[in-house]
């Protein structure tokens, strides 16, 4: 029986528990003296299905997620699979073939290693096949079981679906810190194996970034490991060159759009500023390689630059740029116009002009929400990925030269994680060290920004 | 009187009156610059999307040759009660519907131009001719896609020695571009006279649905609980927390963890709809619930007040009365994570959703690949044909995001309540 099955099962016959548990209730009240019996008979009947569904679904997603590797295990524990390779790729995918022969899903296998495997693989998945579905009507049975033996006309069942209701809340809003917990670990567990091959301090002083995922597989050389050019490229396309763009041009927007624009003029040009964060970075990152990278090369060779990069750390960084200036605009605009009427009107009542009112009292006074929002934007800009895929290049250098080839931390996950290493080797270890680090730093900023904004906002609330 | 004024304003000197201009002059210059900024970052934008539009356009054209096949004389016959399409196919194969085809072509459009029909022009043949079996008892005239190099030497690049035939061909009217509506119906291919963008459509499609599944009643959930019934205490201020780090952690994060998470549970089903599914609705998790709370905090405290002065309990007060005044705002919230998600690449990078995905995924667990994922992977093709396919391709994601957020604006219109 497969997971859907089993799945449409379960919620039929918590459905079924519903209206029997419902109908019954019905029953309880056309029998009562008064009519009137402690919970409506709806609630009774959620009891009813809660009770059904709840935990033999709990129990079914749960099998759903574990039963791949209990058949794996007791395939790998059949004396047919004692001629396996140990490890690799050949091992892979005789058991895949074997897997899906047996699963129904191809009908003969191109490996006759694997034809040995099938038999003990479909023993082992109808054998937990059966296992699951067996525990799973169990529980729904003991579930139906114990609901109806406590439904009764004086029987509270609103109050105890509402708790159940309460729990349900409270679990959804556990996912989030779960999600956190899960980031942490995986980042942390896979970062102290790295740092058990490579010395952390070779890692984040080292200045030649070279892995090679093919050679160093358990021993790998810590001088290959070094990420301090992967950190100035991060730094020098996401802060230097992107906000070089980003910070005039937003801030500039959103004191236009907040001090002189008038109210029409601003119900359209806002949204259409919004729109540059909308666009999917895929989207810039083909834009940047296709038609910025280029035309900087051809400009740079007609202005008389030796050999250009044609993936050049500007072409990225410029796009990056524009990419993250609503970001900047929208905070800026949020922070000055928290700044208090009274403090602008008092400037100008002493005859500043505009320009001046904003430069010398309205820009000061939101500063802690503009470099709040510098902040988030920078921190937007490091953490983007497809932008220098797409445009930035492989080489690790370091270089303050914005026409050269660089690359950045984001860069190097996705080439150690989307090429040929397996999963123990150094390179993909590093791509989660390189990970570890970018979320660490971009917490900080997040964490420090978030705080500044939640104090400002209270200085003048 | 003048006199009297002269005295009232002894500041006015020239050197005050020099100074103002001045002022007056950096004022103006300050104003300029503000609209200039604003100016430029749209024109960045439309310039982009103006780029894209007119090379996509390109991209939804293929080159096609004319041949005309008198498949009265070919003797070719459809099988009585034919499965699925690919039976059909397959029994005109072997029928020798591809030396038919090349047969009419060498005798359209000689030996030469024959040689630049597409070699899998006769499996499209063969497609129409199941949907239309009437086919066969005609003379047709049929536009077939021709190979890579010739549609390449007449859009004016690629192999010179080819441009010679692709003129002569186009100036007899045998050759030229058309409306090509099978990319929005075919899936991915080596070859860009060949591809489609349904494949990852779909995929996308079944991406979003788990996405949704997923993100949107435990982001509900979440926002209620903390916006309704949650404690001022440690463990809240830690969901708090959480919720908005995880909204402002880069995306790339969430595919760390979903390789190092979700793929080590389910190791068999790399690039399937369900994994890349389960890693975007963590991302648009928090999305949901930042949008939620915000709704749910903009229902008046009146109507939790009426409804609990007239008998309700907690829970019915939140699911009858607060969760359906705040679902409009909690809706466009969700839809405008839901575009996010749909934009999103690294992620689904790092899980393996770059698979070459030749026919559309059947169900959450084939593989399958995104719609920006197509994009990149076309971006990376060498093939010229490829650069107005990517454009295409992020064409209909365009549309798409677009149709998401007009949504998003209507629902925001529509329904949303100011009290």
């Amino acid at each position: 029986m497969s997971a859907s099955t089993l799945l449409l099962l379960v919620l039929g016959l918590g459905l079924a528990g519903w209206l029997v548990a419902r109908s019954r209730a019905t029953m309880f009240r056309r029998a009562a003296s008064d009519n009137r019996i402690a919970s409506l008979p709806n609630y009774h009947g959620w009891y009813a299905a809660l009770w059904i569904a709840a935990p033999a679904l709990l129990f079914a997603i749960v099998w759903a997620a574990v039963s791949d590797s209990l058949v794996l295990q007791s395939v790998l524990a059949d004396p047919a699979a004692a001629d396996l390779p140990p490890f690799g790729l050949q091992r892979e995918t005789i058991l895949s073939q074997a897997q899906a022969v047996a699963s129904g899903a191809a009908q003969t296998v191109t490996n006759p290693a694997a034809n040995a495997l099938v038999e003990p693989f479909r023993r082992a998945s109808s054998f937990y096949g059966i296992i699951g579905v067996v525990v799973t009507l169990l529980l729904a049975g003991t579930g139906a079981a114990i609901a109806f033996l406590r439904l009764k006309p004086d029987f509270r069942a609103r109050n105890r679906v509402e708790k159940a209701v309460l729990g349900g809340l409270l679990v959804a809003s556990l996912v989030a810190i779960l999600t956190t917990v899960g980031i942490i670990a995986s980042l942390v567990f896979e970062t102290i194996r790295f740092f058990g091959m490579v010395n952390p301090i070779d890692f984040l002083t080292g200045t030649n970034w070279a892995p090679n995922p093919m050679t160093d597989d358990s021993n790998p050389d810590p001088a290959r490991y070094g990420a301090v050019p992967l950190f100035w490229g991060t730094f020098f396309i996401g802060v230097v060159i992107a906000m070089l763009v980003a910070i005039p041009l937003g801030m500039m927007s959103a004191i236009y759009l907040n001090q002189y624009a008038a109210p029409r003029v601003r119900t359209w040009l806002k949204p259409a500023l919004e729109v540059l964060a909308g666009v999917p970075t895929v989207v810039y990152g083909y834009f940047a390689a296709l038609t910025i990278a280029p035309a900087i090369r051809d400009i740079a060779i007609a202005l008389g630059v030796q050999n250009p990069s044609s993936e050049s750390a500007l072409a990225a960084g410029l796009v990056m740029g524009v990419m993250i200036i609503p970001f900047v605009s929208s905070m800026a605009d949020d922070s000055i116009a928290a700044v208090p009427q009274a403090m602008k009107d008092g400037s100008l009542a002493l005859g500043a002009t505009q320009n001046e009112t904003i430069k010398r009292v309205l820009v000061p006074a939101a500063l802690p929400g503009i470099v709040a929002g510098i902040m988030l934007a920078i921190s937007r800009a490091i953490g983007e990925t497809m932008i220098v895929v797409m445009a930035a290049s492989a080489t690790a250098r370091l270089s303050a030269n914005p026409l050269e080839a660089m690359t950045t931390v984001t860069y190097q996950i996705v080439a150690n994680l989307t090429g040929e290493a397996s999963t123990d080797s150094a390179a993909t270890l590093a791509a989660f060290a390189l990970g570890f680090v970018l979320f660490l730093v971009t917490l900080a900023l997040n964490v420090i920004a978030l705080r500044v904004v939640k104090r400002f906002r209270e200085a003048y609330e | 009187m003048s006199d009297q004024a002269e005295t009232m304003r002894p500041t006015r000197t020239p050197a005050f009156e020099a100074r103002l201009k001045k002022r007056y002059a950096s004022e103006r210059r300050f104003k300029v610059l503000g609209l200039g900024a604003i100016l430029f970052s749209v024109a960045v934008l439309v310039f982009l999307l103006i780029n894209m539009t007119v090379s996509g356009l390109g991209g939804f054209q293929r080159t096609e040759l004319a041949v005309p096949v008198d498949f009265t004389q070919a003797g070719l016959t459809v099988p009585a009660n034919p499965v699925d399409e690919r039976e059909v196919v397959q029994a005109l194969q072997r029928q020798g519907l591809p030396e038919v085809i090349s047969f009419s072509a060498e005798q359209a459009l000689g030996e030469e131009g024959a040689a630049h029909v597409n070699n899998e022009a006769w499996r499209l043949v063969g497609q129409q001719i199941a949907t239309d079996p009437s086919m066969l008892s005609q003379r047709v005239e049929l536009w077939l896609p021709t190979s890579e190099n010739l549609a390449s030497a007449y859009a004016g690049d690629g192999n010179a020695e080819l441009q010679p035939l692709a003129q002569q061909l186009a100036d007899q009217g045998l050759l030229e571009d058309r409306f090509d509506f099978g990319f929005l119906q075919r899936a991915d291919a080596t070859d860009p006279q060949l591809v489609g963008i349904w494949g990852a459509l779909k995929g996308s499609i079944l991406t979003m649905i788990v996405t949704l599944a997923l993100a949107f009643p435990i982001g509900v959930l979440a926002a209620l609980y903390l916006e309704e019934y949650a404690p001022k205490n440690r463990w809240t201020d830690l969901i708090e927390v959480s919720i908005n780090n995880l909204a402002a952690v880069p995306s790339i994060i969430f595919g760390l963890l979903g390789l190092a998470v979700f793929l080590a549970i389910f190791p068999g089903y790399r690039s399937a709809p369900l994994i890349g599914g389960m890693t975007l609705a963590l991302m648009t998790m928090p999305v949901i619930v930042i949008a939620g709370r915000n709704a749910i905090k903009a229902v008046p405290p009146s109507i939790r007040d009426g409804a609990l002065a007239i008998g309700a309990s907690p829970i019915q007060v939140v699911f009858h009365h607060v969760l359906p005044l705040a679902l409009p705002g909690i809706l466009t919230g969700t839809i405008i994570g839901m575009a996010r998600a749909l934009g999103e690449t690294a992620p689904l990078l790092l899980i393996g959703m770059r698979a070459f995905v030749a026919t559309p995924p059947e169900d959450f667990t084939s593989n399958a690949t995104v719609l920006p994922m197509q994009i990149f992977l076309w971006s990376d093709e060498i093939d010229r044909g490829f650069v107005e396919r990517t454009s295409a391709a992020i064409i209909v994601l365009l549309v798409f995001l677009l149709l998401m957020n007009g949504l998003a604006i209507y629902l925001r219109n529509r329904f949303e309540k100011r009290w």
